[in-house]
């Protein structure tokens, strides 16, 4: 909502800071995103007299002035203007000064005559139309003084940025209030300049239907519009708005359409009441009413836009069909035109939740749709619809047809609230005293009924307000009145409340710690990812193609974030993320499955390069392989990776596939690394603490076999037999501590030394012990898995 | 008593002992073996010898040989030590110390969540204790439950992405949706169980918004709840504010400021001091010197009761912030999309932060 802290002033009667009242807006709830000049800036123009006015020698239409700008200095300044006589006081531009237009004054000579400054009109300032001659100031003021101060300072705008719930700040007269409330000072409704005195007797009441002015008006759709005025303007002079007008109109963004519509504006600006001007002689069969619109119907609007209106949607109609949607825009045709000379002013309450299904099914949004979809004061309108009458009938010198309507088929009063003391300690934790809760309420324009002898206090909530409905409703506008920043923040006892943490929280904890301890960086992805799985569950409503579904695994987008690195040249790239991954479940309609997963990204050198060793070795297979395996032993305890093409998976028990790791082909350039990728359900296990395990007392022996492995046979094969058949014989570990593969030998077989480790928790193992338990290991292993030891 | 004359061969020791400082390595470790080697060091022989003393003279001879092999011992360690310091010295003589040291890589966690983390862990020391949940939700959980009216103004506040429902309906008979904030979580902790809650919600959101500067379809956010008997806005602007001051510093001042959010009432902004300018007001604070840093509230009676809540024995406050816009401020990001790139420049940049 854009205010005008001139309107503000005329509400309260007073001068009013804009920082100052933008502070106190926040402290109520509503606070000002900008406050933006109005008009020119003013400040580099002063009060100069014109102490001598002579004719130009060359030209005719100029004269040559002597300016007195208090500088101490007289001036010889060029002139056009028609009205400028010695000893006319006038805004005068010194040297060096820019004008509104970007336009620098400098010495310069017109037609022979130097010219040192320029003597200003009301456009060349910025303040209005009037070029016919200078802008002749009116004032006692010395020379030299800044003319804002002579002129009365510009106006400022303020871009209030009102709640949901706040339909009355749309208007000024509700920020008014707001402030009255701060600066504890009473408001009422600016005087209108030149307005007449006769006041516009009341609306006759009728029910569905009635007429004025000989037009009849109808609700059929009681429900979307519970009220609906109308008033006929006969004989009005279109044309331009007075200054005042426009000048108000101008200051809240709005631009000046001629002095019929401008009024309507100028009541929506100030009481939040929409209204809408018709052409009464457009309206066929002098009819005019609200319904439900049919399927199908079109309406060329006021933008000449031809809109098909969405069904059910309220409507303004005429005799002979659609004139306009209601609440949200009226039509062309029609338009209150220069050809006008009647006018019927409509000023109507409609179903909120109607107009703003009207206008999102349209795909638009109007000043009038934007206040009507929060709520207008359906008991208030009378109100505002007498002014706007008054207004119109002074601004275009027409004349009202009386009685003019009210249509209030269901005449109703603003709810009323009981409001417990008891509740607003409950709440607040502050003890008001009743008064101050009845100041808070009366404040926001309620009525307060009684007092609190039975501990209840009875409340009529102001019309303006369709935010106030329960008792809640009340404590907060007594908090907000009252002040914020009057309660107190003290630290009250608290209860232990005894939950545990979700276990998702520190399982995620848990892969980061060692994700971060490998050396890798995390980053975080959008979820959202472009179509092409078919576990991803799709968006309806995506913000493009690229975002259209959910990411089915988050190791993708981590392979988009390498290529990225790499075209800005950066080879060395360890990325990693946790975070919720999406399946969509086999029932359809059903919500997708969600898991947290860890992912992560290898490539580059596996250390930075030091001079000392200036090419360090690339990431390989086996660090991801490792990776992996850290996070299945946090996340699933127990299970094992399983060989899958040419990397790794894991299963869960019940054979779902959780995690792998490996290799991937990327679009990499060509001096890239080779990278590797992994992900892997997260889970919530909790791998819960450690066992103490006591330290060896006995020292281990170890025997190295070098064994010679035939094609196919894999190590873990090997390692899994020793470690079952030599746990008897105190064999503690299996360690790999070398492979060999001859490049002579073609079959694939190859040398692989592994390490024993033997070990007894009760006595020191002899020589002939472990060489005896080794050997019989190795007969296992030829007569079970067809490997030997290396023949030397 | 000791006659001079059975002292000569302990003089002699002692010319040796005097001796030790000035040997070298080689000699050092012989003359060890000579002095106190276990089977033919001159004082291990010599203190094997006074076996054969009688007992005055074994106490007079021995308490002066074991001196003697204290202090052999002392001097042949110090020599030790100090031709180690010497070796060293030389062995570096001729290397440039200041040549670089050997880095490692470091991780890195997201400063994001760094963020999420701190404010965590500061409420987990309140009391509080963390609860997730999904982020595709029913309307019910993201709105009906949170008293949000259909076809309400304040619906524009949630740009709402919804799942293609694939020509399903629901069972419900309700459209998922992608959460827009993390309150359905206050949902489903309400309705497992009676109160007392103290939880603390972070969680990713979305909304339909585009890729921009400052907005993003999917952030973070960390939302608390607290319902107990006798919570009070009081206790709201006690906790908050304590936070505030945990999180940004001791003395960090804050503002409550009237909002509205459907599911809270009374509802507040929280502002803390622009971090900044540090109030005076500047292009971040828009010159307010005040920065937005979480909205909270009462929590609305119409949600606790939506989850089976008495309002009239129960009240309660809740919270959210977003921690990415957090992170913006602590660390001058200028853009929110930086923060979902995978660029190895930006993300090393915080090496510093978290563990």
């Amino acid at each position: 909502m854009n205010a005008s802290r001139a309107w503000l002033e005329a509400f309260l009667r007073r001068p009013l800071d804009g920082t100052d009242i933008a502070n106190r807006l926040a402290m109520l709830g509503a606070p000002v995103d900008a406050i933006e000049p109005i008009g020119a800036d003013l400040s580099a123009f002063v009060v100069a007299t014109v102490t001598d006015v002579r004719a130009h020698p060359d030209a005719d239409k100029l004269r040559v002035t002597t300016v007195d700008d208090g500088s101490g200095s007289t001036w010889s300044v060029v002139c056009g203007a028609p009205n400028v006589v010695a000893g006319g006081r006038y805004p005068f531009a010194r040297l060096g000064t820019t004008m509104p237009g970007g336009m620098v004054i400098e010495r310069r000579k017109l037609r022979g005559e130097v010219s040192e400054g320029m003597l200003c009109s009301a456009r060349e300032l910025g303040l209005g139309e009037e070029h016919d001659g200078l802008l002749t100031l009116d004032t006692d003021a010395p020379n030299g003084t800044p003319i804002a101060t002579v002129l009365g300072g510009g106006d400022e705008r303020l871009v209030v940025d009102v709640t949901p719930n706040r339909p009355d700040l749309f208007g000024h007269k509700g920020i008014a209030r707001e402030l009255s409330a701060s600066l504890n000072v009473p408001f009422r409704l600016p005087e209108i300049p030149g307005l007449a005195a006769t006041d516009v007797p009341p609306p006759e009441r009728a029910a569905d239907s009635g007429s004025t002015g000989g037009i009849t008006v109808t609700i059929a759709d009681r429900q979307g519009c519970p009220r609906f005025l109308a008033g006929v303007v006969r004989n009005v002079q279109i044309g331009p708005s007075p200054e005042w007008l426009r000048q108000r109109l101008a200051a809240v963004g709005v631009r000046s359409i001629n002095n019929v519509v401008d009024v309507t504006n100028y009541m929506m600006f100030e009481l939040n009441q929409p209204m809408h001007a018709y052409d009464a002689d457009a309206l066929r069969g002098a009819a005019i009413g609200v319904r439900a619109a049919a399927s199908g119907e079109v309406l060329v609007t006021l933008d000449g836009s031809t809109r098909t209106i969405p069904d059910g949607a309220l409507v303004i109609v005429d005799g002979a069909g659609v004139i306009g949607i209601a609440g949200v825009m009226g039509g062309r045709d029609s338009e209150v035109t220069a050809a006008t000379t009647n006018v019927l002013i409509e000023c109507a309450a409609f179903d909120p939740s109607r107009v703003r299904a009207a206008r999102r099914a349209l795909g638009m949004s109007t000043d009038a749709s934007q206040r009507f979809e929060r709520g207008t004061d359906r008991w208030g309108a009378v109100d505002a619809f007498r002014r706007a009458m008054q207004l119109l009938a002074s601004v275009t010198g027409g004349t009202i047809e009386r009685p003019t309507l009210d249509c209030f088929p269901a005449p109703s009063h603003p709810p009323r609230i009981f409001l417990r003391p008891s509740r607003v300690v409950q709440v607040l934790g502050l003890d008001l005293d009743w008064r101050e809760i009845e100041r808070c309420l009366v404040a926001i324009g309620a009525t307060v009924v009684s007092k609190p002898d039975d501990a209840r206090i009875a409340v009529d909530v102001p019309g303006w307000r369709p935010d106030l409905v329960a008792e809640i409703d009340l404590i907060e506008e007594v908090a907000r009145i009252h002040g914020y920043d009057a309660i107190p923040a003290t630290v009250g006892p608290v209860r232990p409340v005894f939950r545990p943490d979700d276990a998702g929280w520190a399982a995620a904890h848990r892969a980061r710690q060692v994700l971060v301890a490998a050396g890798l960086s995390e980053v975080l992805t959008l979820p959202m990812v472009t179509a092409g799985d078919a576990r991803a569950p799709v968006l309806l409503n995506p913000l493009s193609n690229d975002h259209r579904c959910l990411r089915p695994a988050l190791s993708p987008a981590l392979v988009t974030e390498v290529e990225r690195n790499w075209s800005a040249h950066i080879g060395d790239v360890r990325l990693f993320e946790v975070g919720t991954a999406f399946t969509a479940s086999d029932e359809r309609g059903a919500a997708p499955r969600e898991s947290q997963q860890a992912a992560f990204a290898l490539t580059g050198r596996r250390q930075p390069a030091h001079w000392n060793d200036p090419a360090p070795r690339a990431w390989d297979r086996w660090d991801a392989k490792d990776l992996l395996q850290q996070l299945v032993a946090l996340a699933h305890p127990g299970a094992a990776l399983q060989v899958e093409g040419d990397g790794w998976a894991v299963h869960a028990t019940d054979g779902r596939r959780i995690g792998h790791a490996g290799p991937i082909t990327a679009d990499s350039p060509p001096w890239a690394a080779p990278l590797f990728v992994g992900e892997i359900e997260l889970g919530t296990v909790d791998g819960g603490h450690a066992k103490f395990t006591p330290l060896p007392t006995f020292p281990a022996v170890t025997r190295d076999l070098t064994l010679q492995v035939p094609a196919g046979r894999a190590v873990a094969e090997i390692s899994a037999l020793l470690v079952q058949r030599g746990t008897r014989h105190d064999l503690r570990a299996v360690q790999v501590i070398d492979e060999y593969r001859d490049p002579s030998v073609a079959d694939g077989a190859r040398n692989v030394t592994v390490r024993l480790v033997f070990r007894s928790d009760h006595r020191t193992l002899t020589d002939t012990e472990v060489d005896q338990a080794t050997g019989r290991l190795r007969t296992t292993l030829e007569r079970e898995l067809d490997v030997s030891l290396r023949s030397s | 008593m000791s006659a001079p004359i059975e002292e000569s061969p302990a003089t002699s020791l002692r010319d040796r002992l005097a001796a030790i400082a000035t040997l070298d390595a080689g000699a050092l470790e012989a003359e060890d073996i000579a002095i106190l080697g276990r089977k033919q060091g001159e004082l291990t022989r010599r203190l094997k010898a006074l076996a054969t003393l009688s007992l005055d003279e074994k106490r007079a001879q021995g308490a002066l040989l074991n001196a003697l092999k204290g202090e052999f011992e002392a001097a042949i360690t110090t020599r030790r030590a100090e031709l180690a310091d010497e070796a060293r010295q030389q062995e570096g003589a001729g290397v440039d110390l200041t040549m670089p040291g050997r880095e490692s890589w470091h991780g890195t966690l997201h400063p994001v969540t760094v963020v999420i983390d701190e404010i965590v862990e500061i409420f987990r020391g309140l009391g509080f204790s963390v609860a997730l949940g999904p982020e595709v939700e029913t309307e019910e959980h993201n709105f009906g439950a949170l008293n949000f009216a259909p076809d309400h103004p304040a619906m524009d506040m949630h740009d709402t992405l919804y799942l293609d429902p694939d020509g399903a309906v629901p069972a419900t008979g309700e459209r998922l949706l992608l959460r827009t904030h993390t309150s359905p979580v206050q949902v489903r902790v309400m309705r497992e169980g009676p109160p007392p809650y103290r939880v603390v919600i972070p969680g990713t959101v979305y909304r339909n918004d585009a890729f921009d500067p400052s907005h993003a379809p999917a952030f973070a956010q960390v939302e608390g709840l607290a319902v107990d008997e006798g919570i009070t806005f009081v206790d709201l602007k006690a906790t908050l504010a304590h936070f505030a001051e945990r999180f940004f510093g001791r003395g960090t001042t804050v503002r409550f400021r009237p909002s509205f959010f459907p599911f809270t009432e009374p509802s507040a902004e929280m502002d803390v001091a622009c971090q900044l300018c540090a109030g005076q007001g500047c292009a971040a604070c828009k010159g307010t010197g005040w920065m937005e840093i979480l909205g909270c509230g009462m929590v609305h009676e119409n949600v606790l009761r939506n989850c089976g809540v008495d309002p009239e024995r129960w009240t309660g406050f809740a919270f959210g912030m977003g921690p990415q816009r957090v992170a913006m401020l602590r660390h001058g990001v200028p853009d929110i999309r930086h923060l979902y790139a995978g660029d190895m420049r930006f993300l090393q940049q915080f090496r510093s932060v978290g563990s």
